[in-house]
């Protein structure tokens, strides 16, 4: 079932990798894909193993707590469509940096844009990577196989799919798993209410009573995981992180590129949140069948909380459907570490390579994509570096929480100056990037879920900050150094191109159409 | 008073000025703001009602409603329908946009 499953995205991949030649194919599949169709990618971007795998066991272990989790994930869509999907695809060409340097001087912008996108994709991807590390051990039970070989094991495989694919094989890799994420968490939510009798309200009367710890928990109330004194100020700054941080994800941008038009990539968002939102409802299901169904010890001993959604699939209908499940979350890994991959490659390659040491030109043809090829790998190695460092107890869906808060404090403050601020310009732009980007990462070193006294943190000491999540900090930190760098700098150039930006941002005019085929 | 000019035909660079000061784009700005202002304002109060009602007022958000399905599940939930229903509502409007943008582009030509 697996290896079918392997054959089959390989396949994909192979033959997109026929069919796409040149730049505009490999990084943005010829700027043809439909609406729905980019919808669904979306959709399968942003169904992360945080989602299917993290929010799940989140919830299995700490009930109403994780759903707020899910909630936020879909509404910080909002901010997606009103306000950067369609400036975003008016006046881009393949990344971020292009939208900032039409007004700003492209070569320290775009450096500087293309580390912190490199940064957030890393955050992303260890996520992805510690996910499919958990699945693969447990898959492989007995074979002697330990987490770090199916770390590194899963990693390599994965990277090589970009490497030879490009983003014409990781849309459809994406819109695939997408459709058989969909159909698993239906079935497999189906499964749970069948195991209920259909009843929605013993359902939640077991949620009400969770034996957990030899007590008796009420798993819909808040407070199991987000306790006083800090909870509810965390959960702010999670909530931020998220509201703001999808906006800014590199690998979420990125598909608006791939789209003929502004209207063709709103109706896209709108596709997506319709999806997403779908399948967090459902994902409740799952969370709190495994909570009553499995009860956290069970989970506990028998894989770890990522694993949550895969061991009630074994428990409801065997292991030929667990083999299934487990399939579609590792295709799911795949298939977002394939999209990560591209876009970190595609920002190093396009923004720093061809646009910063080698001043907008290419020296020979295919160079950019060979780059992006070579960076693909870096990023790869680097992130199943940490994962294997981190270890499988981090919660995946805490850990893509941190990459949020690195794009929310980075990456949204210069994106929305750049688009709506007048007088913003080049200092502003490094400035905000670096304040947001060392800030967050300053944090998340010093937070509870890196410094601790027990054991399980790898820096043995009381943390120094004390929220899990450094949005609330760390995102004004981002806006106030956009801000006041632009008011150390001045930059008449920036000021007049705003004209431009402005009308090209809303109303299409100039910007990149679709390739003909 | 004097009439402008009117524009060479396809001129060889656009006049980006000239069109951001234009009656027609300045009030396609205006519009959009019009909606997305307020509407990013609604989302967002909506959205961080739920973790601040949740951390100062835990009493509220346990009162049951039906059976032991709490005030705080059926807001978390309320989430959800709140998005959509504000993306649908934007799409209706972004429709509107796109019109006014298409007059825009048939002016300049």
């Amino acid at each position: 079932m697996f290896l079918f499953f392997i054959a089959i995205t390989l396949g994909v991949t192979y033959w997109a990798a026929r069919r796409s030649s040149g730049s505009t194919a490999y990084f943005a599949a010829g700027r043809n894909i439909t609406g729905w169709q980019n919808g669904i990618a979306v959709a399968g971007d942003y169904m992360s193993a945080a989602s299917f795998l993290g929010i799940a066991g989140i919830i299995a272990f700490q009930g109403y707590d994780g759903f707020m989790y899910s909630v936020g994930w879909l509404v910080a869509y909002l901010t997606v469509l009103l306000v950067v999907a369609e400036p975003l695809r008016n006046a881009g060409k393949y990344t971020m940096a292009d939208v900032l340097a039409y007004r700003l001087r492209p070569r320290p912008v775009r450096a500087m844009a293309s580390l912190s996108t490199l940064t957030v994709s890393t955050f992303y991807m260890i996520a992805q990577m510690v996910g499919a590390g958990s699945l693969v051990a447990l898959l492989l039970k007995g074979s002697g196989i330990g987490f770090n070989t199916a770390v590194a094991g899963v990693g390599i495989l994965m990277v090589a799919y970009v490497v030879f694919g490009g983003m014409l094989a990781t849309t459809w890799v994406q819109i695939i798993k997408a459709i058989l994420l969909i159909a698993g968490t239906i079935l497999l939510s189906v499964l749970v209410m069948a195991h209920f009798d259909f009843s929605l309200g013993s359902f939640f009367d077991a949620i009400a009573h969770v034996q957990s710890g030899g007590k008796e928990v009420n798993f819909l109330e808040p407070g199991l995981r987000y306790k006083p004194p800090y909870g509810a100020i965390d959960l702010i700054s999670l909530g931020l992180a998220l509201i703001f941080g999808t906006a800014g994800l590199p690998h979420i941008l990125v598909r608006f590129y791939t789209v003929p038009d502004a209207k063709t990539a709103r109706i896209s968002v709108v596709w997506a949140m319709f999806i997403i939102g779908a399948f967090y409802i459902m994902t409740t299901f799952l969370g709190f069948g495994a909570a009553t169904i499995l009860g956290g010890d069970f989970i506990k001993t028998h894989g770890g909380i990522n694993m949550s959604a895969p061991l009630l699939a074994q428990r409801l209908a065997g292991d030929i459907f667990f083999a299934f499940i487990s399939s579609i979350a590792f295709a799911t890994i795949l298939a977002v570490v394939a999209g990560l991959t591209i876009s970190a490659s595609t920002s190093f390659a396009h923004d720093f390579y061809t646009n910063v040491i080698h001043h907008g030109r290419e020296h020979r043809p295919g160079e950019e994509v060979r780059v992006a090829r070579i960076t693909a790998f870096v990023v790869g190695a680097v992130s199943i570096a940490i994962a294997i460092l981190l270890g499988p107890g981090f919660n995946v869906a805490f850990l893509v929480g941190l990459a949020f808060a690195v794009a929310a404090s980075a990456n949204l403050p210069v994106i929305v100056f750049s688009i709506f601020w007048k007088r913003f310009n080049t200092s502003g732009a490094i400035w905000g990037l670096a304040a947001g980007l060392l800030s967050s990462l300053a944090l998340i070193v010093v937070s509870p879920a890196i410094m601790g006294l027990d054991q399980t943190h790898l820096i043995h000491s009381m943390p120094w900050f004390p929220l899990e999540n450094p949005g609330i900090v760390s995102i004004p930190i981002g806006f106030i150094g956009a801000w006041i760098g632009t008011l150390l700098g001045n930059e008449p150039e920036s000021e007049e191109k705003f004209a431009e930006m402005e009308v090209r941002a809303n109303t299409g005019l100039g910007a990149e159409k679709a390739a003909a085929h | 008073m004097l009439t402008r000019p009117v524009p060479p035909q396809n001129p060889p660079t656009t006049d980006w000025q000239r069109i951001e000061q234009m009656a027609e784009f300045r009030q396609l700005i205006a519009a959009k703001r019009r909606f997305i202002v307020p509407a990013c304002l609604f989302f967002c109060s909506y959205y961080f009602a739920l973790p601040l009602l949740v951390g100062w007022a835990p009493e509220l958000m346990r009162t049951r409603v039906i059976g032991p399905v709490n005030v705080a599940y059926l807001f978390a939930l309320s989430q959800f329908f709140m998005a959509w229903i504000v993306a649908l509502l934007y799409v209706r409007a972004a429709n509107g946009f796109d019109r006014m943008v298409k007059s825009i582009l048939e002016r300049l030509k």
